[in-house]
């Protein structure tokens, strides 16, 4: 963490502060265990963890309020447990489960919640760009005040509908906060080898849209930058695009070798993990001692311990719902 | 009863929809343009900037924003200008629009009219004359709609405007002068349900669209030669109607099916496909296919005239098979 002082550090109470290290193991020891269920066959398909990544997730969902739209990538995991959403029905969702958040229809890629405004996890890159566009012109349009957060990597700016979205979201003022978590690699392909222009918020300055560059590793500096990305937002004042810089400390996916990019790089990044860097702060600010950091590991280990005990015992859906929702029914 | 041409029934079903707060409408030249093929028309003065939106030229953000704002509560209509466009927006509508409500388990639904227009006859060559709306029927979650007259058109936009599920809405290019009957009561067609625009006992002919009307023609020159043909509108191609279409089979044992866009991969394949699994031992023949010429549409009148179905290439497809 860097020296200097987090205004939002005076702002919020010790309980969130502490709260924010929870979180951020909650979700670093749930990839951990979702990657062992993965190999052992329990979890198929894709998996994309967000293993170094956590202080986004934790440090910008927190600047939202309940009736605000979510909207992430597929390395979104992460998001869905900073959102809200029960540790049991991720974990059951990844299982493929009846209980899983979406019934297991969705799996890994795919998690939603419609009660906490959780708008899905998407798998098509850039993707999910247009339809939050759509959610902060209906904000717009019922004049609610709601925003919506949408959540995506460095690789989604190479697609074209990323740049339409950033065009009609400053022409018409929506109200949407962009979060690029530029981890420099689109899957193998470092960020100079895709991107002209690197300097991903400056890209979208060029659409007149205001932006602001973040250390993705530092959970509270991700917060002060997102509460700022959310005021401005919330005044009418349209988008904002915020780049948080971060590293996954895993591949691509599961399925990932990982011949693109050195361990001794890797080992660099590890240094600034945002968990310990996070830990290192509570404790020399005395917001915690490292016995209470030690009790946290230890409630969110068991969290998800029971988690995965939860999905096993979950019945999985039946062939019965193979068709149910492919159509909404006719009133 | 109103006559009325095609264009109209659709100004007018956008209309009533605009009742409804929630519905708006996004499109390129939409509003001040007044529509590429004049439908909305008048629309921007009426109904005002914040309902009738013109948006840049960025096809996948106007589905996908159209996608997204059903997902926060709204009933939008969205206007791809043609269908041949709609390719820029295919991940949008397939990937999204169709597959939100099944992957959410039916926590978000997409209550989304998507309108375009299809078809070609007009000399707009290759990129500017296609017929897609097949390609769409095939994907589960999406309905697809095919109106041929303003009857159909009305009938079926209004049910399409209650309908919670992506809808995409093709009229077609050139209908839109057809003159109709437009009853002032209120009606609605349900999707699934093929109209039977003429009566017959001794051959079917099934067609959707434009090529309705090419039908019509056919079976005008069957007559001639003492034969009655029942046409068939199917009228939605997802879902389609097959029990109309099986009963008729059943009833005159033969049966051409008529399809503007090209005949490989095209809809008619489905539907014959249907017919001799579930009316084999009713066909005297094989089912007939007459559909668009494995060819890019060229720019020469003439030439783009032989690859669209006429009447003639319905009238030797039933000679061919059936020996009438």
């Amino acid at each position: 963490m860097k020296t200097t002082t987090y205004k939002v550090a005076e702002q919020l109470d010790k309980a969130t502060l502490v709260d924010f290290y929870r979180q951020m193991a909650l979700l670093r020891v749930f990839e951990e265990r979702a990657a062992e269920q993965y190999m052992l066959g329990k979890i198929r398909g894709f998996l994309h963890l967000y293993i170094g990544q956590e202080a986004v997730a934790v440090g910008a969902i927190h600047a939202l309020g309940r009736d605000d739209y979510v909207t992430t990538h597929y390395r979104d995991h992460g998001h869905a447990l900073a959102r809200g959403l029960s540790v049991n029905a991720v974990m059951a969702e990844l299982f493929g489960k009846a209980t899983g958040c979406s019934k297991g229809m969705g799996g890994s890629m795919h998690l939603f919640d419609a009660s906490l405004n959780f708008a899905g996890g998407y798998a098509i890159v850039a993707g999910h760009l247009p339809l939050s566009t759509g959610m902060g012109f209906a904000f717009n349009y019922l004049n609610d005040n709601r925003l919506v957060a949408t959540f995506f990597g460095d690789g989604a700016l190479n697609e074209g509908e990323a740049h339409e979205v950033l065009n009609m979201s400053a022409l018409w003022n929506l109200p949407v906060v962009f979060i690029c978590e530029n981890n420099l690699y689109g899957m193998g392909i470092p960020l100079s080898q895709s991107m002209s222009n690197t300097q991903l918020h400056k890209m979208a300055e060029s659409y007149g849209i205001a932006s602001a560059q973040v250390d993705g590793m530092d959970v509270l500096a991700v917060r002060e930058a997102a509460e700022t990305a959310v005021q401005h937002v919330r005044s009418g004042n349209g988008p904002y695009f915020l780049e948080a810089r971060t590293y996954r400390f895993r591949g691509h996916s599961m399925a990932d070798p990982v011949l693109y990019r050195s361990k001794d790089e890797e080992a660099e990044y590890r240094k600034l993990d945002p968990i310990a860097q996070y830990g290192e702060w509570l404790l020399s600010s005395k917001m915690a001692t490292q016995k209470k950091l030690d009790a946290i590991s230890a409630e969110v280990e068991k969290q998800v311990e029971e988690s995965i005990a939860f999905a096993e015992e979950s019945p999985f859906p039946s062939p019965e719902d193979l068709y149910r929702n492919v159509y909404a029914q006719l009133p | 009863m109103t006559e009325m041409i095609l264009r109209e029934a659709v100004t007018k079903a956008l209309r009533e929809a605009l009742e409804d707060d929630r519905v708006f409408i996004m499109g390129e030249d939409i509003g001040a343009y007044g529509g590429a093929y004049a439908v909305t028309r008048g629309f921007l003065d009426e109904f005002g900037p914040e309902r009738i939106m013109d948006t840049p030229i960025s096809e996948s953000v106007i589905v996908g924003a159209g996608v997204g704002s059903a997902l926060a509560g709204l009933r939008p209509i969205v206007e791809l200008m043609t269908i041949n466009f709609s390719l820029v927006a295919i991940d949008q509508i397939v990937n999204h629009a169709a597959k939100l409500r099944y992957m959410s388990d039916g926590q978000f639904s997409v209550p989304l009219v998507i309108r375009t227009v299809t078809g070609g006859g007009g000399q707009l060559a290759a990129t500017h004359s296609q017929s897609f709306e097949n390609w769409y029927a095939s994907v589960p979650g999406l309905k697809v709609a095919v109106p041929a007259t303003p009857y159909d058109a009305l009938g079926l936009f209004r049910a399409a405007m209650k309908d919670d599920n992506p809808i995409l809405f093709a009229e077609h290019s050139l209908l839109y002068g057809m003159r109709g009957e437009v009853p002032d009561e209120w009606y609605e067609i349900p999707f699934g349900q093929a109209d039977i625009k003429r009566k017959g006992n001794d051959v079917t002919i099934v067609a959707y669209s434009r090529m309705t009307h090419v039908a019509l023609q056919a079976a005008a020159m069957l007559e001639e030669k003492g034969r009655q043909a029942e046409v068939i509108d199917l009228r939605t191609l997802r879902p389609w109607d097959k029990e109309t279409v099986l009963e008729s089979v059943r009833k005159t044992n033969r049966v051409v099916v008529v399809e503007e866009t090209w005949k490989t991969g095209g809809f008619s394949g489905e539907i014959a496909s249907t017919i001799q699994e579930e009316a084999f031992d009713d066909l005297d023949g094989p089912v007939a296919r007459v559909g668009g010429l494995d060819v890019p549409a060229p720019y020469n009148g003439t030439l783009e005239a032989a690859a669209i179905p006429n009447s003639e290439r319905i009238i030797k497809a039933l000679s061919d098979n059936y020996g009438i």
